[in-house]
């Protein structure tokens, strides 16, 4: 939980650090506890122990994609204090250049990263330099109205150029295998491991470069960064492109199993708005741990209450916890 | 935007922001009512000098203009900056369908049910958003998951037939009470019209009554309001019951005029969009920029689609392509918002102001 990113974290390091690690356990412990109850009951529901771990293992892995689109979304709200409702269709964007790249380049989807990361960043940089840094002093709405713009333009973009037919990007050699038992295919679990990898690069760029230095500066105090010779302009567009980069991973990723359409963005947008609020906006290890726990809830309501939109529960959640601990479950105690 | 812009104030209160003790009109906002009356004039001849097919764009701008003004209600004079008022809207839709279709009742009691349910809603979620002080960011995402929230509810509901969504069943001949009629009757957009005229007049005594001038005080500057003695919550919570009420409004006709709704259509995050960018580009917190944006933005999908009917040389690859209109929509917005942050509306009566 070092990488907190200062917005959320303003507390000076030392004396109260302990305490405070202490109630992140004890909320940490509460969750899984709450988990295990809910588990017990979707596996009594479910009545057999084969159909739990299934949801289990399933929920797991597609907690660490919901993590990964979070993370953008985290680290932009972070920085900047902007809500970017584009996010979900930076993620169709980085999915229809990795068809691009599949399909009509002959790359390996895993291959087309090396591609669509620099683009999606490019894209990122782009739009904060010229959309959004010119009202980073306007009131919030006139920010989130220019993300909702380039949401809708983005989408309907793709929608112009693809047409709205479903596309998909085969992996070459993607068969299920057994996970403890239960059965999974092999591009989530690669997906997985790419999800926690960027979320560790990440952290790491925050944490020990001198850029990264300079991000959380600006999270934490733009005034203060600026006197001290911090160009905050080029922070907010190097943070931006960050976000979008993030997302573009994410959508590479999810490629293999993900069904690719215009609208596919807006899907991912909801998840990841819960497992950010969860996490605590601007949390980056916290959008991990979000991303878990929304992931591990989407399955294990399904098992109780199968008639129901599994997302629904995830909604429920999350309008508790906004309303009981808006700072986030993993977040700093408000 | 108009909360930290207390400038942006309804058009009709110029004296209030001179700052001088300029002698008081005789009626508050004579300006504004005289204004709802030309809307009902004009609404009632445009029928007779406009083609159906102009008729159905216009009964377009109609829902768009009613969804507008119920939005600016909470967020323009409220400073409560809704991304869920689709969650309004889709509880007078499907209230009303619900109200038609299982109960066999009129619709006019489907819009009582439904404008008392969805202040009732607005009430309740505002109530703990407020309650637990959710700002900014948090205030915006609570919003916009309570209506998320609704869509998957209805899209997992047997009585609310899921994902399939309600028909309503066409009767024979006209009825004023079951608010049915002929596909192309101009009684469609009369009714819509005194409709319309009827949540501007809501609107108008609003902002000029004294709950209204305390709601904007509220707005303003909450701290100082709440140290003179006024209730903020309650003033809040009385702006968001009035703005999902008018909201719902819009739902009703909404079904009504297409005999159709689904979840996605009655919840969907572009059902919110539709309602907010109205006002914005109109100009929040003005009286009349909800119908300004909705006369500019609800006719843009059918403009683009007549323009790509027949387009230029250099742009035939965009026949029968879909996806321009909303990206013009998306344009538009971007500029509005950078350029004219007060909207149309708002920035005619700034410039006024300072002549």
């Amino acid at each position: 939980m070092t990488t907190t990113l200062p917005a959320t974290d303003t507390s000076p390091p030392g004396a109260r650090t302990a305490p405070r690690l202490s109630e992140k356990s004890r909320v940490l412990l509460v969750t899984g506890a709450v988990l295990l109850v809910v588990a017990v009951v979707a596996g009594l529901r479910a009545g057999s122990g084969a159909v739990l771990t299934q949801a289990l293992v399933t929920g797991v892995l597609t907690g660490g994609i919901y993590s990964l689109v979070a993370m953008g979304l985290t680290l932009i709200y972070g920085v900047l204090h902007i809500i970017n409702f584009a996010n979900g269709s930076l993620v169709a964007l980085a999915l229809y250049l990795t068809l691009i790249c599949v399909q009509d380049l002959g790359m390996h989807p895993y291959v087309a990263l090396v591609v669509v990361m620099p683009a999606m960043f490019a894209l990122g940089a782009l739009l904060q330099a010229t959309l959004l840094n010119p009202v980073m002093k306007a009131p919030i709405q006139i920010q989130l109205l220019i993300t909702i713009g380039l949401a809708l333009a983005i989408e309907n973009g793709l929608l112009l150029a693809f047409g709205p037919n479903p596309r998909s990007v085969a992996l070459p050699g993607n068969t299920g295998v057994q996970v403890l038992g239960a059965t999974v295919e092999l591009s989530r679990i690669w997906a997985f491991a790419g999800a926690l990898v960027i979320v560790a690069l990440l952290a790491l760029l925050l944490q020990r470069t001198r850029v990264g230095t300079e991000i959380r500066a600006v999270a934490a105090n733009p005034e203060g960064a600026r006197l001290v010779g911090i160009d905050i302009r080029w922070i907010y567009v190097l943070t931006f492109g960050l976000g979008a980069m993030a997302a573009g991973a994410a959508g590479v990723l999810v490629s293999p199993f993900t069904t690719i359409e215009p609208t596919t963005g807006a899907v991912f947008n909801l998840t990841a708005f819960v497992v950010v609020v969860l996490g605590g906006m601007g949390n980056v290890p916290g959008a991990l741990v979000g991303g878990l726990v929304v992931g591990l809830t989407e399955q294990l309501a399904g098992l109780i209450l199968p008639t129901q939109s599994p997302l629904l529960a995830v909604f429920v959640v999350f309008l508790v916890v906004l309303f009981v601990r808006p700072r986030g479950v993993f977040g700093r105690s408000a | 935007m108009t909360a930290t812009a207390p400038s942006t104030r309804s058009t009709s209160t110029t004296t209030a922001l001179t700052g001088q003790p300029a002698p008081a009109p005789r009626v508050r906002g004579a300006l504004d009512y005289a204004l709802v009356l030309g809307v009902l004039v004009v609404g009632a001849a445009l029928p007779f000098v406009m083609t159906t097919s102009q008729m159905a764009i216009a009964n377009r701008v109609l829902i768009f203009a009613i969804m507008g003004v119920g939005w600016n209600v909470m967020a323009g004079f409220g400073g409560m900056f809704s991304f869920g008022h689709a969650a309004y809207f889709g509880i007078g839709a499907y209230a009303t369908a619900y109200t038609v279709v299982t109960l066999g009742l009129s619709p006019w009691v489907g819009l009582l049910i439904g404008m008392v349910l969805a202040a009732a809603a607005g009430v309740g979620i505002s109530y703990l958003a407020l309650r637990y002080k959710l700002t900014g960011a948090y205030y915006t995402m609570s919003t916009f998951a309570f209506a998320e929230a609704l869509r998957l509810f209805v899209q997992g509901s047997e009585p609310l037939r899921r994902t399939v969504g309600f028909s309503v069943p066409v009767q024979q001949g006209s009825s004023f009470a079951g608010f049915q009629f002929p596909a192309g009757s101009p009684w469609y957009w009369w009714i819509g019209v005194v409709l319309l005229a009827i949540c501007l007049l809501v609107t108008i005594l609003f902002v000029h009554s004294r709950p209204g001038r305390f709601t904007l005080a509220v707005r303003d500057d909450d701290v100082a309001a709440a140290a003179l003695g006024i209730d903020v919550l309650r003033h809040k919570l009385v702006a968001v019951a009035i703005s999902a009420a008018i909201t719902s409004v819009a739902g009703m006709f909404y079904v009504q005029y297409y005999m159709f709704v689904d979840p996605s259509i009655a919840f969907g995050a572009h059902t919110s969009n539709d309602a907010i960018i109205t006002a914005v580009v109109g100009g929040t917190g003005t009286v009349w920029g909800p119908v300004v944006g909705a006369v500019i933005m609800a006719p843009l999908s059918d403009l683009v689609a007549g323009f790509l009917r027949n387009p230029p040389p250099a742009l035939d690859w965009l026949a029968g392509q879909s996806g321009l209109d909303i990206i013009v929509y998306a344009v538009i917005l971007i500029l509005v918002v950078t350029l004219l942050p007060k909207g149309i509306v708002g920035t005619i009566a700034a410039r006024r102001r300072k002549q």
